[in-house]
C-alpha cells in the first residue's frame, strides 16, 4: 500500500480528484434534489432479526435470500456440470445427429437473451416437470412433518421447494451450454495420440473417453469452469423473474415494503461481490497450488 | 527360416487421403515370428501402412487379413484384433494422468476384465523385462524418454499381444537413450514375437530383421532378406537411400 502511494504521479491525483468530484456530485443530487433519507441503521435488522416472541435470532429477508442464492448456485452448478459434460461429449461425438443436436442447443442459448431463455425453460420445461412429478404435494407433505431441520438446511423453506427446483433446473440448463463448450474445448485439447494409444490397446470409444480423455480434459478445464460457476452465481439473479426467492427477489421485496432503495441494493451488491470475489480468490489460489503440484 | 502360418496378409491394398494416394497397391505377407523392418524416406507411407494393421487408419481397397481376421472399416472384430496387435508410437503416448503401473494395468483390467491383482502381477513382470521395475509408481512425466518408450512397449505386451507394431520408436529419443530401447526390442525379438518395425536404425535392422522392406512414394519398392538388402539391393532408389543413411 505504501509502495502504491509512492508510485502515484500527478495524473493519478487528477484522475482520483475527478472521480471524487463526480461521485460527490451524484451524492449531492441524491441528498439535495431527491431529498433522500438514508436509513442505514435499519439494514442489519433485515439481515438478522430478533424474534421477540420466541426470544431468538432469525435470518431475515436479505440473509434468507443470500442463503437461497448460495443453495441454488451449488445445486445448479452440480447439475450444469453433469449436463455440460454430456453436452461437451456430444459435441465431439462421431454421430452427426448427436453432434448437430448439441450444436443447435448451444447456438440457441448463445443467441437468445438469458431472460427470454429463463422464461421459456420455466413455462415449457420445469413447470411441466414439477406437475408431472407432483413435487408440490410431496414438498407440502415434508413441510407438515415435525422434524424438518435437515430438509430446511438443504432446501430452505419446504413450501417453496418446487420453486427452488425450477430455479435450479432453469439455471442449470442455461449454464450447461457454456459448460459444454468448455468441456468440448478440454476434450479437443487432448492430443490425438492419447486416443490412438487407448484404441490400440483395445478400448471402446466409451472406455477411451471415460478412462483416458475425460480425466485429462476435466483437469485442464478447471480454471474456466471455476469462472463459469462465478458467472452462474451472478446469473442466478435472473431467476428472481420466475419468483424464485433468492437474494435479488428478496431485495425487490424489501425495497417495495421499506422504500430503502439505495441501502438495500448496495447491501445486495456487496453480498454478491463478497461471494463471487471470495470464490475467485479461492479458485486462483487452488489453481496456483495445482500448477505447483504438477511440476 | 521355416515358413509358418501368415499373421499379416496384405493384397492389392490402396489408401487415399482425399485425392492423395497414400498407399499404392501394397502386397506383403508377414509370417508368425517373422521380423519385418520397413524403411524409406519420410512421407513414403510406412507409418500409414502399419497404422492400417491395427485399424488406426482404414484402407480404401484391397484386402488386409491379420491373424485370420479380415480388417475393414466398421469391422466388429476390430477391438479383438487390437488386443492381439500392440502398437508402439513415436511419441510414446503414455497416459500422463496415470502412474506407470496404472498405464500397464488399465488395458488388461478394463478391456480384458482381468482382476487388479493379476494385472499388476503381469505388469510388474513386464516392467522387469524392460528393465525398469523400480519406476512402477512414478508418473510418465518423471521418466526419461527412453524409459517412457520402454513403458510403452511393456504396456502393449501386457495385453498379451501376438503381433507388435513399432512406428519409429526411437525417432523422438535423445541419442544416448536409443540403445536402451533397441536392446529391449532385440530381447523381444528373441522371444519369437511377430514384429513389424518402421525405423531408420539400420544396425538394429541388420541384427533382427528377417525381411527388409523399402517404401517410397506409397509403394513397396523392395522386399528382400537383409543380407541382400544391405549389400546388393535391386532398386537404384533403395541403394541411394541406404548410402544416405549409412554414411553417417
Amino acid at each position: 500500500m505504501q509502495n502504491f502511494v509512492k508510485k502515484m504521479k500527478w495524473p493519478d491525483y487528477l484522475i482520483l480528484a475527478l472521480l471524487v468530484g463526480f461521485f460527490g456530485y451524484i451524492w449531492y443530487s441524491i441528498e439535495g434534489t431527491l431529498n433522500y433519507k438514508w436509513r442505514w441503521e435499519l439494514i442489519p435488522g433485515y439481515i438478522v432479526g430478533w424474534h421477540s416472541g420466541r426470544e431468538e435470532w432469525f435470518a431475515n429477508l436479505l440473509l434468507q435470500g443470500l442463503a437461497a442464492t448460495v443453495r441454488i448456485s451449488i445445486y445448479a452448478s452440480i447439475l450444469a456440470l453433469i449436463l455440460g459434460t454430456i453436452l461437451g461429449v456430444a459435441r465431439c461425438s462421431a454421430n452427426l445427429t448427436v453432434r448437430m443436436l448439441a450444436r443447435t442447443y448451444l447456438e440457441c442459448l448463445r443467441n437468445i437473451p438469458p431472460v427470454v431463455v429463463v422464461f421459456i425453460f420455466f413455462f415449457f420445461l420445469s413447470q411441466q416437470l414439477i406437475d408431472a412429478l407432483d413435487l408440490e404435494r410431496w414438498a407440502r407433505g415434508i413441510a407438515r412433518q415435525e422434524d424438518i431441520g435437515v430438509w430446511e438446511f438443504f432446501f430452505g423453506e419446504m413450501r417453496r421447494f418446487p420453486s427452488l427446483v425450477s430455479g435450479v433446473i432453469v439455471l442449470a440448463l442455461f449454464e450447461s451450454a457454456f459448460v459444454g463448450e468448455i468441456v468440448r474445448a478440454g476434450i479437443q485439447s487432448i492430443p490425438r495420440g492419447q486416443r490412438e494409444a487407448a484404441r490400440s490397446i483395445g478400448m471402446s470409444r466409451v472406455q477411451e473417453l471415460r478412462y483416458i480423455v475425460l480425466p485429462q480434459a476435466m483437469k485442464r478445464v478447471v480454471p474456466p469452469l471455476a469462472n463459469q460457476f462465478i458467472t452462474l452465481i451472478k446469473d442466478s439473479s435472473i431467476i428472481s423473474l420466475i419468483s424464485v426467492q433468492e437474494l435479488t427477489y428478496k431485495t425487490v421485496e424489501l425495497v417495495a415494503s421499506s422504500r430503502m432503495i439505495f441501502e438495500a441494493w448496495i447491501t445486495t451488491a456487496a453480498f454478491y461481490f463478497l461471494v463471487c470475489f471470495t470464490l475467485s480468490r479461492v479458485f486462483a489460489r487452488l489453481e496456483k497450488r495445482g500448477k505447483a503440484g504438477e511440476r | 527360416m521355416t515358413q509358418s502360418a501368415p499373421m499379416i496378409e496384405v493384397t492389392n491394398l490402396d489408401k487415399f487421403y482425399g485425392s492423395f494416394h497414400a498407399l499404392k497397391d501394397i502386397d506383403l505377407t508377414v509370417h508368425q515370428g517373422e521380423k519385418v523392418v520397413i524403411c524409406g524416406p519420410s512421407g513414403s507411407g510406412k507409418s500409414t501402412l502399419i497404422r492400417c494393421f491395427n485399424g488406426l487408419e482404414w484402407h480404401n481397397s484391397g484386402r488386409l487379413v491379420i491373424d485370420g481376421i479380415e480388417v475393414y472399416e466398421g469391422a466388429k472384430e476390430i477391438r479383438d484384433l487390437r488386443q492381439e496387435v500392440g502398437m508402439v508410437f513415436q511419441q510414446f503416448n503414455l497416459f500422463p494422468h496415470l502412474t506407470v503401473l496404472e498405464n500397464l494395468t488399465i488395458g488388461p483390467m478394463k478391456v480384458r476384465k482381468i482382476s487388479q491383482a493379476q494385472a499388476e502381477e503381469t505388469a510388474r513382470n513386464y516392467l522387469e523385462r524392460v528393465h525398469i521395475p523400480e519406476q512402477a509408481d512414478k508418473y510418465p512425466a518423471q521418466l526419461s524418454g527412453g524409459q517412457q518408450q520402454r513403458v510403452a512397449i511393456a504396456r502393449s505386451l501386457c495385453m498379451e499381444t501376438r503381433i507388435m507394431l513399432f512406428d519409429e520408436p526411437t525417432s523422438a529419443l535423445d541419442p544416448e537413450m536409443i540403445n536402451e530401447v533397441l536392446d529391449v526390442m532385440v530381447e523381444l525379438a528373441d522371444t519369437g514375437m511377430t514384429m513389424v518395425v518402421v525405423t531408420h536404425e539400420m544396425g538394429f535392422a541388420r541384427k533382427v530383421a528377417d525381411t527388409m522392406v523399402f517404401m517410397e512414394d506409397g509403394r513397396i519398392v523392395e522386399i528382400s532378406p537383409p543380407e541382400q538388402f544391405f549389400t546388393n539391393p535391386s532398386s537404384e532408389r533403395c541403394r541411394l537411400f541406404l548410402d544416405q543413411i549409412l554414411e553417417h
